[in-house]
């Protein structure tokens, strides 16, 4: 397990690097000077120009710049939005919102989205299978942001049983609808891998032998097939993550949820590209690190993947 | 000694064939129907009413996406006016002068109403499919070239091209493809077009395809028939290209078609978000359901339609790739 963490670890270097380098070198082709940008309308006089590009390293060369930003992460200083809002308070405000509501969705996403796997795996062609095919279809087909007008038009304006857009302070009552939307499309991926997942397992002789042993549905369901039909569950977690991201970044926007994806959604409203690529640093790094823990879980629920090159 | 018998006979090592039992299981039907993966494939689809929704859909979606004109003459953008201002226009629209078209629901020859712009909702859906179905038959063109050489490099000359280009596909990876595209299409913000948007999308995209080529190419590579292409001096590069991709392609068709439908949900979202193409050139589904935001109490059909449109468009893509996917797919049909 030792040589499997630090063999990941080590693999994950080359991917934080590169694709830090590679958003940063996309800032870099940014047209026009972002300093004379913040000034808008007005003409700064040079040695204001000046003392701003040296506060921001951009009297640097490109390379000089990415490992001064990268030594600055490490410091654990995300920088500073040329708009002079610092990215750590940024983060430290709206973190909390995000995650609070990340941590919702994933709980719907797996609960709901285990169960009605079991149980359309358990009785394949019944008419619950059925039914979950054609609603995990749709789900997969019905865009994040369509999906969340719908409930806001619906449950939030119609039906009256949600807020339309969350509070101040963001109460966990008003987070629920925005967290059943942003777990939806990922709930229909859970479905279908634990459906297919526990077909699978089903058919293993080792299945055959707990009943044979005299072992009951109700042991061997929980214990023998669901914990083996976790592992390409979890697996796909890490997809799940990416979706997650974009989709919190929809979501939060129409919900009007104080979080991350909500502060990238009025950057790219305003057009305000420093902001954006701040913030999807951030997220990517967020990604990265995310994708190792869960390549790390992986390693502990299936001994296998330890050993493998 | 045998050289009493000038006749050599061969000796006969060959069992009878056996035509009954098991040698009947080992006989190969010359009679029968041909067989290979793709004539299978076609068989089994051709059983499927999924497969005849979807494709005729999808048929569907393209005609109208070629020929907007039959089904609308009304213009998409232009003429749109806010209010009713003098009685030629009362005229055409069956309504008093000084009435507000913004929003308005459905009058004569506009079945679906008006945007808060005063566009004809019918109109600009019509007009959307174009849009929408270039960006996506585009990102998949770019997304498969990619996808498909990196994929076959890497997967057949191996060693320290595979690890390579992997490691490339890995970074790209690690970064979600819409985030991506926000960040390049915020940077081209004066000149946003179809291609450009395509491109942004599709840089970020292949990496998926790449690995599953790979693995395909890693399978078939192993397989006698690339053994005998290179054994009767055929080069590397050509054995590849006639026998190890041809033979590895079909999850690359697959990942594809449900690809196509991601790359239309990636432009609408990235209209939605804003950064997608400008809502006064071109229809884009995106751009009106963001729009509809302003209005979503007062006239729910400007965020309805579109959005019909849009699901169904992705929805005839993703159920075509899922029953392409069964039909290939052996495996699949299993758990099916």
């Amino acid at each position: 397990m030792f040589w499997y963490i630090i063999r990941r670890l080590l693999q994950g270097i080359p991917v934080f690097l590169g694709s830090t380098f590679l958003i940063f070198s996309m800032v870099f082709l940014v047209p026009g000077n972002p300093v004379l940008r913040m000034f808008g309308d007005r003409t700064p006089s040079p040695e204001q120009i000046a003392a701003l590009e040296a506060k921001f390293h951009l009297d640097q060369p490109f390379l000089v710049r990415y490992f001064i930003y990268l030594g600055d992460v490490f410091q654990g200083n995300l920088g500073t939005t040329y708009a002079g809002q610092s990215v750590n308070e940024i983060l430290a405000r709206t973190f909390p919102t995000t995650l609070r509501l990340a941590l919702l969705a994933v709980l719907i996403q797996l609960i709901v989205g285990v169960l009605a796997g079991l149980i359309s795996g358990l009785r394949k062609g019944g008419i619950f299978d059925h039914a979950a095919l054609i609603v995990t279809l749709l789900l997969i087909s019905i865009p994040v942001f369509v999906l969340a007008f719908v409930a806001q038009w619906f449950f939030g304006i119609q039906l009256g049983w949600f807020r339309p857009t969350v509070g101040s302070g963001a109460p966990w009552s008003d987070l629920i609808l925005p967290a059943i939307v942003l777990a939806a499309l990922n709930m229909a991926y859970v479905v279908r891998l634990t459906r297919a997942s526990v077909i699978e397992t089903s058919q293993n002789d080792f299945v055959r032998m707990a009943y044979g042993k005299g072992l009951s549905r109700r042991r061997v369901i929980p214990v023998h097939i669901l914990r083996n039909s976790m592992i390409p569950v979890t697996t796909n977690l890490a997809a799940d993550f990416g979706i997650l991201i974009v989709g919190a970044t929809v979501t939060e926007g129409i919900f009007n949820v104080p979080g991350v994806g909500n502060e990238l959604f009025k950057a790219i409203n305003r057009h305000d590209t420093p902001e954006i690529v701040s913030i999807v640093t951030i997220l990517v790094i967020v990604y990265v690190f995310v994708n190792l823990l869960i390549d790390l879980l992986y390693g502990v629920l299936d001994p296998r993947i330890r050993y493998v090159k | 000694m045998s050289s009493k018998n000038p006749v050599r006979t061969a000796p006969h090592f060959v069992a009878e064939v056996d035509e009954g039992g098991l040698g009947a299981v080992d006989a190969v039907r010359v009679s029968d129907r041909k067989s290979n993966l793709w004539l299978d494939a076609w068989r089994d689809l051709r059983g499927r009413w999924m497969f005849w929704v979807s494709a005729v859909f999808i048929l569907f979606i393209v005609f109208v996406a070629l020929f907007p004109t039959v089904f609308t003459q009304v213009p998409p953008n232009d003429g749109c006016i806010l209010t009713v201002q003098n009685e030629t226009q009362a005229a055409e629209l069956g309504v008093p002068v000084g009435t507000v078209i913004s929003d308005h629901g459905p009058l004569p020859g506009h079945p679906l109403g008006f945007t808060r712009q005063g566009c004809d909702v019918f109109s600009r859906i019509v007009h959307g499919t174009g849009t929408s179905l270039s960006v996506g038959l585009i990102v998949t063109v770019i997304v498969a070239v990619m996808g498909i050489a990196l994929g076959a490099f890497a997967g057949y000359f191996g060693g320290w091209i595979d690890s390579f280009l992997m490691r490339i596909g890995d970074i790209f990876f690690a970064i979600p493809y819409i985030l991506a595209a926000v960040v390049i299409m915020s940077m081209f913000l004066a000149d946003r077009n179809i291609l450009i948007i395509s491109l942004a999308i599709g840089f970020f995209a292949w990496p998926s395809t790449a690995r599953i080529l790979r693995s395909e190419v890693l399978r078939v590579k192993q397989l006698d028939y690339v053994m005998a292409s290179e054994a009767i001096g055929v080069s590397k590069l050509r054995t590849m290209f006639s026998h190890v991709m041809p033979n590895s392609l079909a999850p690359v068709i697959i990942i594809s078609t449900v690809g196509l439908a991601g790359a239309i949900t990636a432009e609408a979202t990235l209209s939605f978000l804003g950064v997608g193409l400008p809502a006064n050139i071109f229809m884009s589904w995106g751009n009106d359901i963001a729009q509809a935001q302003q209005s979503l109490r007062t006239a729910p059909q400007v965020l309805i339609y579109p959005s019909i449109a849009l699901s169904f468009t992705v929805l005839a893509f993703i159920l075509l790739g899922e029953t392409v996917r069964d039909a290939l797919d052996p495996k699949a049909r299993a758990t099916r």
